[in-house]
Order: structure tokens, then sequence, then C-alpha cells
């Protein structure tokens, strides 16, 4: 698996002239109530009209949120509606492909009466466990060596063909080595992510680095800011609009790595309950553990997602035309 | 002259440009800037007016010549510099105030001492309410402003200023230029001001002067005796304005010619 760096999801113009939005601008067409442009309220009537606009904006707001949800709904129905009537009408074998009501039904007995490994929650907090230790290692080492080396040129050019070289090879294969090294412990699979985790972040970081506005540096220097100012103070927060953007996708790759280190040998975890599920045919199985590791890793995008909006609270807010994805 | 602010001598600055070739940008140059003068820099697109700040400001070195500021050669940035860039390069994660209070802070003053000079600075640039602000919430002008703020509260001796307000709407450039000669009016600094302007530059300075197209020399200088304080948006009506105008046209715009030529020329090629 290659990897290259992602760009943030909105990078802020750096360049002279007037931003294509201003926050006012970014607010209304959220829907919400901003400040109002033009000359403070004097007539009434253009008061009532101003508030009716609100009004209607906020409305048309909520109605388009509100369809969203409906066809998000209508497609889940289709989704897990035709699966299941194929399955029943035995166009397909449940055999091969599972159940909607089977997988329900599955995910129910583990939480009543716990899995074949023990408690179900047990198995959620160890592969959270190694997905978070590889992740925070991963980011950490990622961010340190992407500042470094985006900042010592020499170090920089002499390291470029290990590191390509690293990236180039399918790293999950390392899994087998750390179950050498570690055993069945935690690190063992913490490494795996830490594998996965630490390129995505370190070309991001090494890229965010390298690509600091020119400008601001020769102002911070005239203003009289030394080398480590000119590092915690501008290269950093420039860079951290990469490095965020690389978070989002690292933490899913935390959790491959978490479940692929499971498979070279683990006595609990959803990786393992997983495999466990699918050496004894028990296809339901496989989706219901799925279907666990896509809520864990939804929760952990939305911490993530949220620490991005606290850190680059400066930015300029997401204009609403674009989708979450 | 020992008693010059800046002093250039002989300067030429050469660059490696990425096909391998060597390109000019000044030549020969020689100019001096007297402490408190206000000088604006004239030419052309692309006849180094830029690279000249970026030397004296000891961002750039020269390929060859001399250049001094206070009388020392530059080496390195210099003391008592204040620099105003064409773009924004005021700093998007920083509030207006933490971006005030940046220079005094890097400069050892405690935070709170630098703080509260700041503050002092920025109801100066008319900014007063808006400490809490981001960059990017504010407009253009303002954004100028915090940037002017930042420069002047280190109190420098020599303020190097790289097209500031070229990126603003006529009316807002013109109340900016009235408040920049507002505020350098209070201190001693000696300014050099880039434009490729005229009737900014002539509105502005004491004395302006015109670079040829590149590589980039002194064609001319020309004194600005009209009298201080001035107001910007009128002083171009007065009979002598339009004389000092007509003066430096008349060499500028051969210089202009052979620029757009050059131009054609590249681009042609």
């Amino acid at each position: 698996m290659s990897v290259r760096s992602t760009r943030p999801p909105s990078s802020v113009s750096t360049e002279g002239g007037v931003p294509p939005f201003s926050s006012a601008d970014v607010r209304r067409l959220d829907g919400a109530p901003g400040p109002r442009p033009g000359p403070p309220p004097q007539a009434g009537e253009e008061n009532r009209l101003d508030a009716d606009l609100m009004a209607r904006r906020s409305s048309m707001a909520r109605r388009r949120r509100f369809t969203i949800y409906g066809l998000r709904l209508v497609f889940t129905v289709i989704w897990l509606g035709s699966w299941e009537v194929s399955t029943r009408l035995n166009w397909v074998d449940p055999f091969f492909v599972g159940q909607p009501s089977g997988v329900v039904a599955r995910l129910w007995t583990w939480i009543t009466d716990g899995t074949a490994l023990g408690p179900l929650w047990l198995q959620a907090a160890v592969t959270m466990e190694e997905a978070v230790l590889g992740f925070i290692i991963g980011s950490v080492l990622g961010v340190v060596f992407g500042i470094v080396l985006g900042r010592i040129e020499v170090l920089a050019e002499v390291l470029s063909p290990f590191i390509r070289a690293a990236n180039a090879i399918p790293r999950v294969v390392l899994g087998s080595l750390f179950a050498i090294m570690f055993g069945l412990s935690v690190w063992g699979k913490a490494a795996t992510a830490v594998v996965l985790v630490f390129f995505v972040v370190f070309f991001n970081a090494f890229q965010g680095v390298r690509e600091v506005d020119r400008n601001l540096i020769a102002n911070a220097r005239i203003l009289g800011a030394d080398n480590r100012r000119l590092t915690t103070e501008i290269i950093i927060p420039s860079a951290l609009s990469w490095i965020l953007a690389s978070l989002h996708i690292s933490f899913g790759l935390a959790i491959v790595g978490a479940v692929v280190g499971e498979l070279f040998g683990a006595t609990a975890g959803l990786g393992q309950l997983i495999y466990n599920a699918g050496h004894t045919f028990d296809v339901n199985g496989v989706f219901a553990g799925m279907f666990l590791l896509a809520v864990l890793a939804l929760i952990a995008e939305g911490i993530i997602s949220a620490l991005e909006n606290r850190l680059t609270k400066w930015r300029p807010s997401r204009v609403s035309g674009e989708i979450p994805i | 002259m020992a008693g010059a602010a800046i002093g250039l001598r002989g300067v030429t600055k050469r660059f490696a440009t990425p096909n391998g070739g060597i390109y000019t940008a000044l030549h020969d140059l020689d100019m001096e800037v007297a402490p408190g003068e206000f000088c604006a820099v004239v030419g052309p697109t692309g006849c180094g007016k830029s690279t000249t700040l970026a030397l004296i400001s000891g961002l750039e070195r020269a390929s060859a010549g001399e250049v001094a500021v206070m009388g020392k050669p530059v080496d390195g940035i210099p003391e008592g510099i204040g620099y105003v860039f064409q773009t924004d390069a005021v700093f998007p994660w920083k509030t207006v105030l933490e971006n005030v209070a940046a220079g005094p802070r890097y400069r050892g003053t405690p935070g709170g001492d630098a703080r509260a000079r700041a503050r002092d600075w920025i109801s100066r640039v008319g900014l007063a309410g808006f400490e809490d602000r981001y960059p990017h919430q504010l407009s253009g002008g303002m954004r100028k402003r915090v940037g002017l703020a930042q420069s002047l509260i280190n109190g420098p001796r020599i303020l190097l200023m790289d097209e500031p307000f070229s990126a603003l709407d006529v009316q807002t450039r013109t109340l900016m230029e009235n408040e920049l000669l507002q505020l350098w009016s209070s201190t001693s600094a000696s300014v050099v001001f880039v434009t490729h302007d005229l009737e900014e530059a002539i509105a502005l300075a004491d004395r302006v002067l015109l670079l040829t197209a590149g590589p980039g020399t002194i064609k001319g200088t020309f004194e600005v005796d009209l009298p201080r304080p001035r107001n910007v948006a009128e002083i171009r009506f007065q009979p002598r304005f339009a004389q000092i105008y007509e003066a430096i046209w008349n060499q500028l715009r051969d210089e202009v010619l052979v620029s757009y030529e050059r131009q054609k020329h590249a681009t042609a090629v």
C-alpha cells in the first residue's frame, strides 16, 4: 500500500484581497442567523423583511436536512430490505451472504450471553486499546519525523529513498514479525497499527512544513523570531491543517492494523471474533463484527472532527456546499 | 555619506533561474536614504524594486556591492527594521492582539507588557474592539492595518514597504495612505516605499527614485517639494503635483515600454 499526502479540506487564503466568503456569509448559508450586513435597522418595514428572509432561509435549511435524513432512511430500508427478502425467498443462500435479521440476532446473543471469547464489551475494548495506542504512537512519531525532516533538508534528502522504499512495501506483513516480537500482548497489534499510521501522518506533516507560506516565515524573522519560535509559532500551526487532515484517514488505518494484528495471534478482540466466526462458517457473525468496527470507527471520527474544529478555530468556517464525506 | 540610514553602493543581485540561466535583477545600483526620509521607489514591473527591499532587510544577500544600514554592513536581519509585505503576512492562526504582540514577544518583552503595548497600537491603527478577531474575519484593509501595527510596534528606525496597498480598492487605499503618513509623522523612521503607482509615490514621498527596466539601476531621482502635512486625496489637484508627475512620467514611460516589449517577446517565445 503506497501512501501520498492528503490535502487539507480547506486551505486558508493567505493571498491578498478579500476572502471569497466572509464569516457572516457562511453562517447565513448554514441557516443560523448571522450578523446583518449594511446599515443599522431604522425602518420597521425593512426590519420585518429581513426577519422574513431569515426565517425563510432557516426553514429551508431545516427542510433540506429532514429530506436528507429521510432519504438516508429510505436507502437503508431498500438496502437491508432487499437483502433480507432475497435471502428469505432463497434467491440467494443465507449461508453464504448472511441475513440482516440473523446479524441482529447474533449481535443480541453477543450482548446478552457474551461471545465465545468472553463478554462483548471486552472484545471491543481490547481492539480499541490496540487501535488507539497505535494511532497515538504512530501519529506522534509521524508528526515529529515530518517536522524534523521538513525543517532539515539534508536529512530529508539522505533518508528519502529509505522512506519511499518502506512506504512501498505492504507493511501489514510486519504483523507476523510483531507477533513474534511481542507475543500475544496488545503491543504486537499496536505496533502493526503504528507502521500503518506513521507514514500517512509523516507525509502530510512533511508536506505541511514544506508548504508554509514563505511570506509568513520572512515576516516572523523580521519581527525577531528565532528558530525555535519559528518552528513552534509559524511552522507547526501552519502544518496543522495538513496533519489533522491525515488523522481522519489514519484512525481507519489504525483499526485495520489492530484487526490484522489479531489475525497473527490473539486471545481477544473484535478482529479475533470475526476470524472465529469466519472459521465456523458464521457469516452473520462476520457481519456483526464488521458492524461493530464501523460504529467504533464512526465514533472515533466524530472525536477527531471535534478536535480538529477546536484546534483550527482560526480558519474560515466550512462552506456549507461541502459534503462531509 | 556616513549619516545615511540606508546606503547601497554598486549593488548587483543575480538569481539562478530554474532552467539553469542567470537572471540579473539589479545592476550596479547606488542609493541612499537619509534618517527620517520618506523615499519611494518606482519602476516598471520586474525591475527589481522588491529585491532592493529584500537586500536592505537582510532576507537576501547582494551578489556584489555593499549594503549598509545605519552605517553597518548588512549581515543577517539588521536591528530596527520593519517590513510591510505586499501580500498578507499576518499570522492567520493568531488573533489581532497576538499578531501585533508577536514582535515585542519575540524580542523578549514579557507577555503582559507585550499585550498592553499591542492594545495601544491596535487602537492607534483604528482597530480597537477587534483584538480577539482572527485575520480571516477582517477585511483586506483591516488586515493591512494589523500588518502596519505589527511592524510599527517595534519602533523601527527603517520601515520597508513593498506595494503594501496594491491589493486594496481605491477608496480604502487613499484612507490607508493618509493614515500611514499620520503614523509616520509621529515617528522618526526612514521609509522605503516600493510601488508601481506613480501618483501614490509622489503623494507620499519626499523623494522618488526611478528604476530602469530590469536589470534595475537608478534612472533618476526626483525631489517632491510638496508641503506636509499632506492630504493624499487632495494633493493630486495641486499644479506642482502635476509638474512633478509629468517630469517623472516622461522618463518612466520609456522604461515601461522597454519592459512591455520584453514581456511580449518573452511570451511570444
